[in-house]
Formats: C-alpha cells, structure tokens, sequence
C-alpha cells in the first residue's frame, strides 16, 4: 500500500503541470489532496506495520543482466520516515497557499520533490533508491531557483553542485559495491549478505558515508545548507530541512552503515585520540553541533538562525548514528522525524507567517515592530516551536536529543559533554531570537516604521493556522508519546545494527 | 477511590482550565479561582488519603518509553502531599490578588494555570523524565508572567531568571544522564534503594569513573539555583521585584520549594553520601544564605526587595536544616535520629509556612500598590494604621509570623530546625541565630516606617480593605494561627514521613 505514495506524488504532480495556467486555487486543491492522499496513506501503512518487521511491497525484475530489481520495502525506520514526509507534504502545501506566480508548476515541483523523497526511503534495491535520490535534487533546483529569495540563483546552483559531488561520490561506491561483491544483485539485502572484504569496506564506507552527508548537512560540508535555506521559498525551506536533509541521513544510516559495517572498525592505529572513521564522523557531528549552534548565535537575519539551527540538530542525527548502539541510533531516527517536524515549523513560521506580513528577516528591524502585540499568533507559535527546538522536555526534541546523548555517553563521554554544549548554545540561539523578533521592549526607531501602524498586518490565514496546529502537535504527541515511533523504529534499528542483511 | 488516577487528575485539571481560560477574556479569572479552587479541594483529598507508615501512597504506574525504562510513575508520601496543598493554597492566592489583570486576562490566567500544573506534576513525579518534564514546563509561564506583565525592568529580569534556573537545569539533567548511563534506570525509589546500599556509586564508578562527587555537585547546583542558595541566588531580587506581586507570591510561594523539594526527594536521597563529604561547604553556603539574605533585606528600600531578600534568609534555614541531616549514623549518638527528625521536620514545616506567609505579604504589597498608584517604597508609605486599621492589622499579623513569632505559623518551623540543627551543627545553628535577629529588625523597621508616622500626603485618604479583601485575606491568616497553635495538623502527616525518610537516607 505504501507504495502508493510514491505513484500518487507523481501523478499529482504531473496533473499540476497539465492544469491551465491561471487556475491558482485548483493547483492548490490538487495539491492539498494529493498531500493528504500521501499522509492517509502513510498513517495507514504505519498503523498496518505496527508489529511488523521489513515487509516487501513490489518486487519486479527491472534490469535483469545487472540484477537490478524494482524493490519497494518498508520496515520501521521507513515508515516513520515515510510519515514524515507525508506531514511535511501537508504543511508545505498549507504554508504555500499563498503562492500566486505560476502556481501549478511550483506544485508540480513540489510534488515531484515529495515524490522522489517516498521513493528514497521506501528502495531497497540500491539502484532504485540512487535513481529516487537524484529525481529529489532536480526539483529542488527549480524550486529555489525560480521561487527562491536572496540569492537564489547562487544558492540553487551551490545545491545542486554540492548535491552532484555527494552523488557521484555515493554512485563510486554503490559501483564498486556491486562489482566488488560478485552477487549480480543491487538489492540491499543481497549486498548486505555478500559479506564485502573488510579492506574494501574501508574505504568505501567513508565515501559513501560523506556523500550522504553531505546532504545532511554535515559539518564541514554544510555550506550550501543555510544559503539554501535561506534562499528557498517557504515550504522548500521547509521540505530542504524537514525531508532533504534526511535523505542524506537515511543513506549514510542505511547504505553507508548497513552495507559497510566494517568501515566503522578500527584502524588500528590511533591518531589525536581519533581512531577509526566513526572517531572522525563522531567529531564531524559534534563539530556540527557545537558550530552550527554558535554561529546561529551571531545571526542578524532570522532565517539564517534556523538555518543554521538545522545544521546543528543534524549533527545530533549523525552523532546518533555512529553511536552503533541500540539507544543512540533509535534516538537518531527520531531526531530525524523530530527535526523534521520542527525545522519545518520554524521555517513555515519565519518564511511565511512572519517575512510575508513584515517583508523584512532582519532581527534588528523585526524588534522595532513589537511583534508579540501584533502578530500574537506567530508570536506564540514560535514560542512553542521554539521551546521543541530547544528540547523542552515534553516534545519530540527532547526525547530524541536525550536518547543520542544516552547513546554517545555509552560510547564516549566526551561526546555527549561536547554536544551537550550545542544544546546549550541552542537555547540561547533560539532564546535570542525570540527574544528580538517578538518580544522586545525596543523603542519604535525611525526606518520609518510608522506608517506600518497604519497599516495592520493581514489575519492570519487558515492554512497557516492549521499548519502551525499540525506541526506543534505532532510533535507535541512524539514528546509525550515516543513509543509510537520507538516501537516501530526499535526493532528495525536492531536488525540493521545486527548486520543480517539490514 | 483505588485505581482513579488521583494524581494525573490533579495535574492535568489545571491544564483544561488553562484552556478554557485562554479562550474566555474577561471572565478568565473566574474560571481561574474555579480551576485553582476544584484543585485545592482535591489536594486536601489527598492529603486525607496517604498512607499511616509514611510511605509512598496513591500510586499510578505505566510503561511511558520502554526503551529508555522510562515509566510513567506517579505517588506522594507526606511531603509531596502537603507540597500539592501548599501549590493550590498560594495558586489560588495569587489568582485572587490578581484582580487587576487588563491587558490580556485569558493569557494571564492561562500561564498561571499552567505554572499550577507544572508544580503539581513535579511534586508528584518518581521518574526523572516525568519531573523533569513539568520541571520545566513551570518555567515557561513563569518567564512569560514577567516579561509580560511585569515592571519598568521586566526584560532582563526575565531573562536572567530564565538564564539561571536553565543553566541549572542543565547541569541536573547530565547528571542525570550519567546516573542512567550507569544504572540503566530513571526511578526515583529505585535509585533511593540503589544509592541507600552504596550500589549507585559502585555503578557510577565502574561505568564512567569516580565522578559520584561532581554528579552530587551537578545536582546540587540546579537545586541550589532554584531555591536559591547563596552565591547562586542573584537572579531572585530583580525576578521578584519586577514581577507582578501575584506572580512573584507563586514564585516565592510555590516555584522556590520546587528546589527545596529537589533537594529531600532527588539530591539527598541519591546523593547523601557525597553530600556528606562536602557538608562544611554546604553548611557555610546555608549559613552564608541566612545572614546574607537578612543583611541585604535591611539595605532594601523597596518593599517587593525586602522580601525578596527575606525569602532567600527564609529558605536558607530550610538549607541549613537539610544539610546538617547529613551526618553518618553512629550507634553512640542516641539523640542522633530525633534530632535530624526534628530538623527534618521543621524543614518541610518551614517549606510550608515560608510559602503562605510570603505570599500573604506579597499579596499585602501588592494591594498596598494598588492605593497609591504603583508605591512601593519603604519610606512611601507611613502611618496607615490610622487611616486603615484593618490592613495595619491583618499585615502586622502576616509580619509577625514571617518574624517567627510563637503562636503563629512561621515560629513552628524554625523552632523545630534550631532545635535539631543544633545538636547536629552548633556553630552554624549558633552564627544563624544572626539572621533571626537582622530579620526580626527589618521586619520591626517595617511595621513602624508603614504604619507609624506621620502619613505622606498621597497616602491621605487611602481606604482600608473592603469586605471583598478582607474575606479573602482573613482565611489566610487564619491559616497562620491554625498552624501556630496547632502544628500537629501538618505533623501528624508529615512524621511519618520523615521517619520513613531518614530510614531510607544514606549519609
């Protein structure tokens, strides 16, 4: 059934390009059904997969000579991940309801996009997943560039270089996989049993693992992250970090981590107490976490705190992952559900409800405006965002952050005290821009800012409304109920760490 | 009533009243005082159902995250349950002095309500997670209470607040996170019995290192922030005074004893070895928070400051009583165990009786406000008594129990802490007694400069309570006598409870 995501995004999206130019409001329509299509259909394979392991959805020989098969599966961390990009679909769709330049092709993108990311985490067939993996990038390049803010052309053409590199780095190593494993199969179960010799797996795992990671954003290839963010339009910024992101996360955790387990091995030698690529991909993430946090720190623009802010919770997404125990990558799949969840709400908040009614993201002009008294919604919507960001206990952050940290203690002290400095840093990024977006007490200065008196801020609007519902209370619900996800990410996780053909 | 979850009852009832108070503008603080009334009246059915031996009553008990054996589990012994009275008593306290609240009522009442829960989920919690939770969660509205409605200098009183209790946060939570990484587990009864056989240190050590010491300092210090104990306490002068007086009476009524509770149930209870160890230190700090607090009380020229200096000078006996307790038992020390039982005893009292009797006075400041346009200077005000005898009164009573003058609530407590402290520690007992007295001359300084004197010319004519005031407030000083005559009503529930504690309690 989950399949039918993957087919319904597309199909939507190729029902926006054929709808008449002009006809803004049925491209939206179109678009919210296909979203909730797309959601129904993941609660509904979630809630059948309760209790299950892998189970396989489609399974048909596509390329026979290379073995190369067209494997849909889902098994737990799927289909949490497949949740998140039906609800990041939806509040897409409900913050872009605004969208009036050429509102059928940027649905047609967006669906496009949503489509290639349901293929992405629902392959297991490694060709599969690769071909999904780049239908992801190609719109996200036209979504950015033509509907994108500052710098648009620079920061889509900087994303999609940085996405290339990561690829071609990611196909190398798929390559050599399958060359070197002997089993004319791309399945990735088949590869996971082909037993690849541990010099191989050595370098190829920190290959692939890079290429992944850098689509999530790791430090300190990370770059294109916060222009990206920045640049794209709302609910691409909201798919770039909610889902994109994740891809790159998915990959390295289930290519790089589950074909190549011993590339994690040690190498024998020690160099600076860094003995092994998960040394290194542990200090990576940490130095992604503290950074990120810092420099969201010292921004002026209120979209590059988030931006940067998704740079740091990804860390704590890679952090997880090279924990290789139980506790600390299960804390890594829900961080990446969480994070999903909340970057999405932070950038539906600043993007749209805030940057379209202030036409600026400057903190320094935003605290002229009092925006606590005039815009109470977005004010308090953000405060709760704000308060999941920062891992508030009692929201999804806080149970995902605590079980990476849990999960890193186990390993190396030294790595949850140094992340736990990024939450730290968190707080005060997220705290001060609060603090100067919202709820200054600053005098009115004279950017002639009082004609805006005059002119009240236009209402709220439903989509907005029930978007910010949407968003906080999932992850409202994650924070109180983990075990709704746990129990299907749990068992999954402990498969795939077992090795036992992921 | 066996198997009606009592507890998740009282937590999540001011939550709905929360709700609906967001959504009822004018009327929010009518359905405030019924939320926060609905609660009390449930508080003192608890406080009638726990069990005879002192133990852990009315248990609630649920898988929450099982993969991080984290339970949902809930129960109050003698002191959670009068904690919960305390919370209700002073929410709806505050609530009634808050008759005043224009600007945005529904919010107001809202935040208070939902401050309300994240006290009660806190003195019900035995699982880090859940207590960490509404821990929390009680910080929030309180930040926003004074950041929204507070004084000329609410902004970076807020922030400071904020900064501080989350700093100390922080290090309670990597504490925490150590002790889960070696024990595997986040209960609080559970680590008591572990910590009470000397396991937890044994696993601490072999899991992470000799660090037990430095866990018992990271606990402490989120504690001490909260309470707060000197050095840490400097947050506390600008939150209070800047706060509106409604909101600094559920600070220093309620949100301080969330420290001092964390103190009895987490960081003594867990830690009590180490904080044996470093029990001089501890000591100096608490007696440094006595006399300090009462010094700094005097140099205040502003009433709210006063006090606020006065709460710190108050909790820093409940301080002093909880860490003379730390002594290791010895068999030839017979009166050992009394006199810890009378410190601890007097300890959960004073918690008590510093919690209403500062709420009352802030309530009395903030009616005093209220009649002279926003005055609050000690040197503002003078000779009310004649033009308000009543007021004169029922403050004067309030001071006189905050002084700690037998027959009244506040005498109770302090008698009981001196009276084991000082078999326990002589020298701090004996370099305390320096802040009763500074307290008893500041207290005395503010009857007279308030109701003695000539009367400034924006006091003439200021009215006397009306009979809507004085109702409300009458209860209240009722209370203070009540316990001051008849301090069994909250002993007779409390002993129990102290014994079963100190049984469990390794120093």
């Amino acid at each position: 059934m989950l399949a039918w995501t993957i087919y319904l995004s597309f199909s939507g999206a190729l029902i926006e390009a054929l709808l008449p130019k002009g006809k803004a409001t049925h491209a939206r329509c179109v678009a919210l059904a296909v979203a909730l299509a797309g959601l129904a259909i993941a609660v509904g394979g979630f809630i059948h997969g309760m209790g299950r392991g892998r189970v396989i959805l489609v399974d048909a020989a596509w390329v026979p000579s290379m073995g190369i098969h067209y494997l849909l599966a889902a098994d737990g961390i799927s289909r949490v991940l497949v949740l998140l990009t039906g609800l990041a679909a939806v509040a897409g769709v409900l913050f872009s309801w605004n969208i009036e330049l050429r509102t059928n092709e940027f649905f047609a993108f967006f669906l496009a996009l949503i489509g290639g990311v349901y293929g992405v985490f629902l392959s297991f067939d490694l060709f599969l997943l690769f071909v999904f993996y780049e239908i992801a990038i190609v719109p996200k390049y036209f979504l950015i560039a033509i509907w994108g803010s500052t710098r648009r052309e620079y920061a889509a053409m900087k994303l999609a270089l940085y996405s290339f590199v990561g690829s071609a780095m990611v196909l190398i190593g798929l390559l050599a996989a399958y060359a070197a494993s002997g089993s004319h199969s791309t399945g990735l179960i088949a590869l996971g049993h082909a037993g690849l010799p541990v010099s191989f797996q050595m370098w190829a795992f920190p290959l692939v693992f890079i290429g992944f990671g850098i689509l999530a954003g790791m430090w300190p290839f990370h770059t294109w992250a916060p222009t990206g963010h920045v640049a794209a339009p709302t609910a691409a910024s909201m798919l770039l970090a909610g889902v994109v992101m994740k891809l790159g996360a998915y990959g390295c955790l289930r290519v790089a981590i589950g074909l190549f387990p011993h590339g994690l091995d040690p190498w024998g030698f020690s160099f600076i107490g860094v003995g092994s690529w998960r040394d290194v991909f542990a200090v990576l993430a940490v130095v992604g976490i503290v950074y990120g946090a810092l420099v969201a720190l010292a921004q002026t623009d209120f979209k590059f705190v988030i931006g940067y802010s998704s740079v740091s919770h990804m860390g704590f997404v890679l952090l997880g992952l090279v924990t290789l125990n139980q506790i600390g990558v299960t804390g890594a799949v829900l961080q990446m559900f969480s994070h999903g969840v909340i970057a999405g709400l932070l950038f539906a908040i600043v993007g749209r409800i805030v940057y379209e009614r202030t036409h600026t993201r400057q903190l320094a002009e935003l605290e002229a405006m009092h925006l606590s008294k005039r815009l109470p919604f977005a004010a308090w919507a953000f405060v709760i965002a704000g308060m999941a960001s920062m891992g508030l206990p009692g929201f999804s952050g806080f149970v995902a952050e605590l079980q990476v940290l849990i999960g890193a203690w186990m390993t190396k002290p030294w790595w949850a005290l140094a992340a736990g400095v990024g939450i730290v840093v968190g707080v005060a990024y997220t705290w001060r821009a609060m603090q100067k977006a919202f709820f200054s007490d600053a005098p009115q200065t004279a950017h002639g800012l009082e004609h805006d008196h005059t002119h009240p801020f236009a209402a709220i609007t439903w989509p907005e409304v029930a978007g910010v519902i949407l968003l906080t209370g999932v992850s409202l619900f994650v924070g109180l109920f983990p075990r709704i996800l746990l129990d299907a990410i749990e068992p999954a996780v402990k498969t795939l760490l077992a090795g036992g053909g992921q | 009533m066996s198997g009606t979850p009592v507890l998740t009852l009282m937590t999540v009832l001011p939550l709905i009243g929360a709700v609906i108070a967001l959504w009822s503008g004018k009327h929010a603080r009518s359905v405030a005082i019924c939320a926060t009334g609905a609660s009390l009246a449930l508080s003192l059915y608890i406080w009638t159902q726990l069990p005879a031996n002192g133990s852990i009553g009315l248990v609630e008990r649920a898988s929450w995250v099982p993969s991080l054996g984290i339970e949902y589990h809930l129960g109050v012994d003698g002191l959670g349950a009068l904690m919960l009275v305390l919370s209700a008593i002073v929410t709806l306290m505050s609530v009634d002095a808050a008759h005043r609240v224009h600007h945005q009522p529904g919010l107001y009442f809202g935040l208070v309500l939902v401050l309300e829960s994240g006290l009660f989920g806190s003195f019900t919690a035995l699982n880090f997670f859940h207590w960490f939770l509404f821990w929390e969660l009680s910080l929030i509205p309180a930040f926003f209470l004074i950041k929204l409605w507070g004084g000329a200098r609410r902004g970076p009183a807020a922030t400071q607040f904020f900064v501080y209790t989350m700093a100390g946060s922080v290090a309670l939570l990597v504490a925490f996170l150590a002790v889960f990484v070696a024990t595997r587990s986040m209960d609080f009864p559970h680590l008591t019995l572990l910590a009470s056989t000397g396991e937890l240190e044994q696993m601490v050590t072999a899991h992470i290192g000799p660090v037990t010491l430095w866990l018992a300092v990271g606990v402490l210090v989120g504690f001490a922030v909260k309470v707060p104990m000197f050095p840490f306490h400097t947050w506390l002068p600008a939150a209070y005074a800047e706060a509106p007086s409604p909101v600094t009476m559920l600070l220093t009524g309620a949100m301080s004893k969330m420290g001092v509770y964390g103190l009895l149930r987490i960081a003594i209870p867990l830690f009590g070895h180490q904080i044996t160890q470093m029990r001089t230190p501890l000591l100096v700090l608490s007696v440094a928070t006595v006399v300090m607090g009462a010094w700094a009380a005097a140099a205040q020229k502003d009433l709210k400051r006063v006090f606020a200096y006065s709460s710190v000078n108050h909790l820093g006996y409940c301080l002093l009583g909880i860490f003379a307790l730390a002594v290791p038992y010895s068999v030839t020390n017979a009166g050992q165990l009394a006199s810890q039982a009378a410190a601890l005893n007097g300890v959960i009292l004073q918690m008590f009786n510093h919690g209403v009797t500062a709420a009352a006075l802030f309530w009395f400041i903030s009616i005093l406000q209220q009649r002279t346009g926003g005055h609050r200077g000690i040197d503002d005000f003078g000779g009310l008594r004649k033009p308000a005898p009543v007021l004169a009164g029922l403050m004067g009573i309030a001071l006189f129990s905050s002084l700690g003058l037998p027959g009244l609530n506040g005498f109770v407590g302090e008698f009981l802490i001196f009276r084991g402290v000082f078999s326990l520690a002589w020298v701090a007992s004996a370099f305390s007694v320096l802040g009763l007295l500074v307290t008893a001359a500041v207290i005395l300084t503010v009857i007279q400069k308030v109701f003695s004197g000539p009367v400034p010319e924006h006091c003439i004519g200021f009215p006397d309570l009306h009979k809507g005031e004085w109702l409300a407030l009458a209860p209240v000083i009722g209370l203070m006598f009540l316990i001051g005559l008849l301090p069994q009503i909250i002993v007779d529930n409390v002993n129990p409870t102290v014994q079963n504690l100190l049984a469990h309690w390794r120093f």
